[in-house]
């Protein structure tokens, strides 16, 4: 039996991280995610685990002390939110293309700029194609409770080793603020120097006699070595798009009509769900999990069948254009969405179905 | 069993931690729950509200505009809850300081003078705990021995000398509650 707690998404975060057998987190302060480091700092893990946290002089600063833990091989994370995880953009790329694991926490606030702190989810297009430069990309899950805000930071940790790749949780002010149940797992030890020096062949953990030097870096001036470099990183993305596609489905079985939403609108669009259904409109929901790999194929399957789908974001409209590239043009999609740190409500979902979808 | 409730007042009137105890008491009892709070640049004397959902099932939505419960303790929040209440629902205000009374005939309406009390026995940190009193006797959702196990889990243990103190606050709330506008 795992431990049960009433928890904020962020301290929930924080505490899984811990648990997780972190060794470092490296943040800065900001509305609405500053739970995770407060937590981290009252916590203390340096006297139960040995993790360490710190407060950085900046967002670029702790990002690049990512770079640096994740370059020996350590268990790293941060955590900010939207215009903080701009700041992290160079970081971000500069650690996709050195192929390092390491855990990225976004609260998403509303944009564009400095915004509000309200929650939004108009950070999708940044978080799944590449905020930062380049020809790269993180995995990114997107949790829809504070359960799911512990189980990845684990599922996190775990994804971003097995490809050596940054993973970025994308939530929203809505989630990291919210109480809910939660079960924690029990502690993992951290790694011990010689089980890390044995689990990442490739850090920098200290060269000894018997092998070459490992040399982290994302530059090579030689441009076919950095085509053959690019190449890698594909095939690499490919195979994550090929075993890591998480999704949810909830009463697709029988639908004729379908919404797609994931974190905080898929929890809205699930009680839109049953009011429509209490119409005597059968309506199902698929919640993206992963949105980086994005489950394009049960969405193409599932449009097969459907005669309209709707698209539920706290945005001017981000993930539909992914929808639409997988339904093509099978059936309708439609967008509807909130902006600005406004929260869209179930019967407002369901107005929308009907105006758009079912009327439309 | 679901029940719905937005509890809104002023900042500093323990809004938040009246819901969180509520919420854990939830937990202690084995429900599902969620607490969902406004948050913001609210501080004390600015409003704050948390919206407590406690169910038997698996909940949907933790972000809502229709309550089974309103439990209000300003003005602003009455003149802003009152109508998402469901019909048939039940509102449960003090009328300290309010001058706009609520009208709605199709709910019940209840009134608790949990600040006067507050006042009067010198406790004002009890005042919402009188309030929640005042609830868990029209609903009562949780069990008192589920309401304590609630008020540990969510005080600091440093406060948990305070814990009789709010049990009694939470007694004299069940007495204070009174009708004032009730369905057939």
């Amino acid at each position: 039996m795992r431990e049960l707690k009433l928890m904020k998404g962020n301290e929930a975060f924080a505490e899984a991280a811990i648990r997780a057998g972190a060794d470092g987190y490296f943040g800065y302060p900001i509305t609405p995610q500053s739970e995770v480091m407060e937590y981290l700092m009252a916590e203390k893990p340096h006297e139960r685990t040995g993790m360490v946290v710190l407060q950085a002089e900046s967002e670029v600063a702790a990002i690049n002390m990512v770079y640096g833990g994740a370059s020996c091989g350590k268990r790293v994370l941060t955590s900010s939110s939207s215009p903080g995880i701009s700041l992290k953009q160079e970081g971000i790329s500069y650690i996709a293309g050195a192929e390092l694991p390491c855990l990225i926490l976004n609260v998403v606030r509303a944009g564009p700029g400095l915004g509000t702190i309200q929650p939004a989810q108009s950070d999708y297009f940044q978080a799944t194609k590449g905020g930062g430069h380049g020809d790269y990309r993180m995995i990114v899950l997107a949790p829809s409770s504070v359960q799911e805000m512990a189980d990845f930071a684990s599922l996190g940790f775990d994804l971003a080793f097995k490809y050596r790749n940054p993973v970025m949780i994308l939530s929203d002010g809505a989630i990291g603020q919210m109480m809910e149940k939660v079960e924690l797992d029990e502690q993992i030890t951290r790694l011990t120097e010689a089980e890390i020096i044995k689990n990442t062949p490739w850090a920098t953990t200290g060269k000894t006699k018997d092998r070459e030097r490992n040399i982290i870096t994302s530059l090579d001036l030689d441009s076919a070595k950095m085509e053959l470099h690019n190449i890698h990183l594909q095939e690499k993305y490919r195979q994550i798009e090929e075993n890591e596609t998480r999704f949810e489905t909830i009463q697709c079985d029988d639908a004729d009509y379908l919404i797609i939403a994931y974190g905080t609108s898929a929890r809205i669009s699930q009680k839109a769900v049953d009011l429509l259904r209490a119409q005597g409109i059968k309506v199902g929901l698929l919640r993206p999990i992963t949105l980086f790999p994005f489950p394009s194929k049960p969405i193409a399957e599932l449009a097969n069948r459907v005669k309209g789908i709707l698209t539920v974001e706290m945005s001017a409209g981000q993930m539909i254009e992914d929808v639409r590239l997988a339904v093509g043009c099978k059936v309708k999609a439609e967008h509807f969405g909130r902006m600005g740190g406004i929260i869209p409500s179930p019967t407002q979902v369901v107005e929308a179905m009907h105006q758009k979808i079912i009327g439309g | 069993m679901t029940e719905e409730i937005i509890i809104a007042g002023f900042g500093g009137q323990g809004v938040l931690s009246m819901g969180k105890i509520l919420a854990y008491s939830g937990v202690m009892q084995n429900k599902e729950v969620s607490w969902m709070p406004s948050y913001g640049p609210e501080m004390r004397g600015g409003t704050a509200n948390v919206t407590v959902i406690l169910s038997d099932e698996r909940i949907s939505s933790p972000i809502i505009n229709a309550y089974d419960t309103a439990i209000v303790l300003n003005q602003q929040s009455l003149d802003k809850f009152e109508p998402l209440v469901k019909p048939g629902g039940l509102l449960i205000y003090d009328p300290n300081g309010i001058s706009r009374h609520p009208a709605r005939t199709d709910i019940n309406i209840y009134s608790i003078e949990a600040n006067d009390e507050a006042a009067r026995v010198g406790l004002s940190k009890v005042f919402n705990m009188i309030v929640l009193g005042g609830f868990l006797k029209l609903k009562p959702i949780v069990d008192a021995e589920y309401v304590r196990k609630g008020l540990e889990k969510s005080l600091p243990s440093r406060h948990h000398g305070m814990i009789p103190e709010n049990e009694k606050a939470i007694e004299t709330g069940k007495e204070l509650i009174k009708a004032k506008h009730l369905l057939n």
